[in-house]
């Protein structure tokens, strides 16, 4: 067609009409699917190298995970409802892709989340009393990161991507790419949503991580909504054939398929390992939930869309195809729900025991070092709080 | 006059300013379909459509530099960064763009703008969403901050705002979002750059704004010895010296009471203002009371304790007043 005003060809310059977002097509690298059967991908496989028995003990392993992380979730959620969390972001439909993506970890590993990845904190080993902490506002995340390899929750949207492609270089100016040993060659992974892919931050790391090279592998949970808005508001075209404008790899796998979602990261994982650079993993998947536990989603969504997600529930595939094939009996069923009780139980009592601050505290870790004008600050409200009756103060 | 809430001032103020201005358009994250996160754009897309009104990606950079490039290009945009601790994602745009188009193009552009954010001090919301960051703003020249304490200044503020050919940060306060006042309907702006004598007095003059303003009014409240005078600041820069400093000259004496760190910040600015052009009526040094250099905790105790309470500033304004100068 011509343009009328000047007669040039806009007919040359047309959109490539490229994978619908929300159709899944063939590129969706899919190993389980939502009916519990297993099929299989022509890059991807899960399970190589495992006897049948050591496969069905880890897919069973991936149930549980997942069983005991929407326990945590959903305990958590009513423990804000209680009124004993300041608030809660759920992660209620993206079990997959964080016990996915939490299990193709090795130690040296390094992960920058979000502030929903409880599932991948559990597979790290935080003790996830110690996340209610933050959300009981007891503390501002208290958990040490160099313990677990597991960096702080992130809460202004993106910024740690950029964090992970610094800890990436580190990594590499370490030399701990490349070398072939497999308990020091390292990953970085950073999480993010699909809302903070508009953020310059996140593109910014794109590029440094393409520039440099960098060990890192950004992992997105691409779970259609960022708060309220939908994600084609965030983009025209699927997020994860963006990453050939950066100039590296590029895959959309399954997020509500724990299988597909391990696979696909630990070979992302172990490229960036061998020293091959970043690659770009678009978990496709669904928040169930809230944004947090601040929002109401039946303000702008409908309910169709949630009960055709409920359909594609990530766990109930994998309860299909263990039971379907005779690899679970009803007795480790039953085992995994008395644990996700234990769970609840735990995380209701060291919520409720988890100790009040001291209001001294606010004066402390403003800097390495406390400064003379902090501890005289410090002192002299110390001072103020002893006017009054010791226990109306503290 | 009708009772409405603060949060419900501001949706007045942008329907009618909207209604008013068909070049005044509404932008940011959540502001249509939802309403805003927390209501104070609900209804505007049912009013004036998705032209006007809408939704964008989640980039504080992107959303302040296209609003100011639609400034450029003749309209009013508001935009909404949800929280003030999320400009320092825009800086750029609010500090080296924004506040600089009028100077660099030699007055030939303008950027008839408004940032709107939320402090959320005092919610409980940590150190990256509860920070007062007014004097990082305040002191970027070409830029002005506007802050109303109460949902009446709340709304003619922003229509304020709105109708300033330059760009203007409106900062709300979460903490009020609730409250309940009577408000004018219709047509009553705040000039920028006005402050308000909430109560008169003769022996002390304290200066507040924002977040802080009901909590010294609780203070003034408690205190019966001594005759108080209260300033509402409202606009912080450019604030109003005239009314600030006529009121020392009465008084001899200042306090300046706000919720940010008082380091570097913008009671400084008054202090040093009020001791260079009131020294021959000062009868107490100039006193500052706001939270201490540490970023804002998200235990309710912590933060009850972080800004500035009524007991604390009671004690204060009374330890001004009871400063007697050394007869030496």
């Amino acid at each position: 067609m011509s343009s009328a005003v000047d007669g040039a060809d806009t007919g040359a310059l047309t959109t490539d009409p490229t994978t619908d977002l929300h159709e899944a097509g063939p590129e969706l690298v899919q190993l389980l699917t939502p009916e519990g059967e297993r099929v299989d991908h022509a890059r991807f496989t899960f399970g190589a190298g495992l006897s049948a028995e050591e496969e069905a003990e880890r897919i069973r392993g991936f149930y549980r995970d997942m069983a005991l992380v929407r326990r945590l979730d959903v305990e958590a959620t009513a423990l804000q409802r209680h009124g004993e969390l300041g608030l809660w972001a759920q992660l209620l439909g993206q079990e997959a892709a964080q016990i996915g993506a939490g299990r193709a970890l090795r130690p040296q590993d390094f992960v920058f989340p979000t502030y929903r990845e409880h599932g991948v904190a559990w597979c790290r080993g935080v003790d996830p009393v110690e996340l209610l902490g933050l959300f009981r506002g007891v503390d501002q995340g208290a958990w040490d990161p160099k313990a677990n390899n597991f960096g702080l929750y992130t809460i202004v949207i993106g910024a740690q991507t950029l964090h992970a492609v610094g800890y990436a270089m580190g990594v590499q100016r370490d030399g701990h790419v490349g070398t072939g040993d497999p308990e020091r060659d390292t990953a970085v992974v950073a999480h993010f949503g699909d809302g903070a892919s508009s953020q310059g931050d996140v593109n910014e790391a794109f590029v440094f991580a393409a520039s440099y090279n960098a060990p890192v592998v950004f992992f997105c949970q691409n779970n259609q909504w960022a708060i309220s808005e939908p994600i084609e508001r965030q983009t025209r075209i699927p997020l994860y054939q963006r990453a050939k404008g950066f100039g590296f790899p590029g895959v959309r796998v399954d997020g509500n398929d724990v299988l597909a979602t391990h696979a696909v990261m630990e070979a992302a994982l172990q490229r960036a390992r061998d020293g091959q650079g970043p690659t770009f993993v678009e978990a496709y998947t669904y928040r169930m939930g809230a944004h947090t536990t601040t929002d109401d989603p039946t303000r702008y969504r409908l309910s169709d869309e949630l009960e055709q997600w409920k359909l594609k529930d990530p766990i109930e595939r994998v309860k299909a195809y263990l039971t379907r094939n005779g690899l679970v009996d009803q007795a480790f069923l039953a085992e995994v729900d008395e644990e996700a009780e234990a769970l609840g139980r735990r995380l209701r009592e060291g919520c409720h025991a988890l100790p009040d601050p001291h209001v001294l505290d606010v004066f402390d870790q403003v800097y390495a070092e406390q400064t003379e004008e902090l501890a005289e600050q410090k002192a002299g409200y110390a001072a103020y709080l002893d006017t009054f009756e010791p226990e109306a103060a503290r | 006059m009708t009772v409405t809430k603060y949060w419900q001032a501001i949706n007045q103020a942008l329907h009618e300013e909207m209604a008013r201005d068909d070049s005044v358009i509404v932008i940011g994250e959540d502001v249509a379909a939802p309403g805003g996160p927390f209501a104070a754009t609900k209804g505007l897309l049912e009013s004036f459509g998705p032209d006007r009104v809408r939704d964008t990606p989640i980039s504080e950079a992107a959303i302040v530099g296209a609003a100011l490039g639609a400034a450029m290009a003749g309209y009013r945009p508001v935009v909404e960064v949800m929280f003030l601790d999320f400009v320092t994602v825009a800086m750029d745009q609010v500090v080296n763009q924004a506040a600089k188009v009028s100077y660099m193009s030699a007055g030939n552009f303008s950027a008839p703008m408004v940032i709107r954010s939320i402090c959320a001090s005092g919610r409980r919301t940590g150190p990256q969403h509860a920070q007062n960051l007014e004097a990082w703003l305040a002191h970027v020249p070409g830029l002005k901050v506007v802050w109303g304490s109460t949902p009446a200044d709340a709304k003619a503020l922003l229509k304020a705002a709105i109708r300033d050919d330059g760009p203007v940060y409106v900062i709300e306060s979460l903490a009020e979002w609730s409250t309940r006042a009577e408000v004018a309907e219709g047509e009553e702006i705040v000039p920028i750059g006005s402050a308000a004598v909430r109560h008169e007095g003769e022996d002390l003059t304290v200066v507040t704004w924002g977040g802080a303003a009901p909590r010294v009014a609780t203070a003034v409240d408690l205190v019966h010895d001594v005759s108080v005078e209260v300033i509402d600041l409202r606009t912080i820069s450019p604030w109003d010296r005239e009314t600030v400093l006529g009121s020392v000259r009465k008084t001899g004496r200042l306090l300046v009471v706000h919720d940010a760190v008082v380091e570097f910040g913008v009671g400084a600015e008054i202090a040093a203002t009020v001791a260079t052009e009131c020294f021959d009526q000062l009868r107490a040094p100039v006193r500052r009371l706001g939270a201490p250099y540490a970023p804002a905790p998200f235990a309710p105790q912590l933060e009850e304790a972080y800004l500035p309470h009524p007991e604390a500033i009671t004690r204060e304004i009374t330890r001004t007043v009871q400063t007697v100068r050394n007869a030496s």
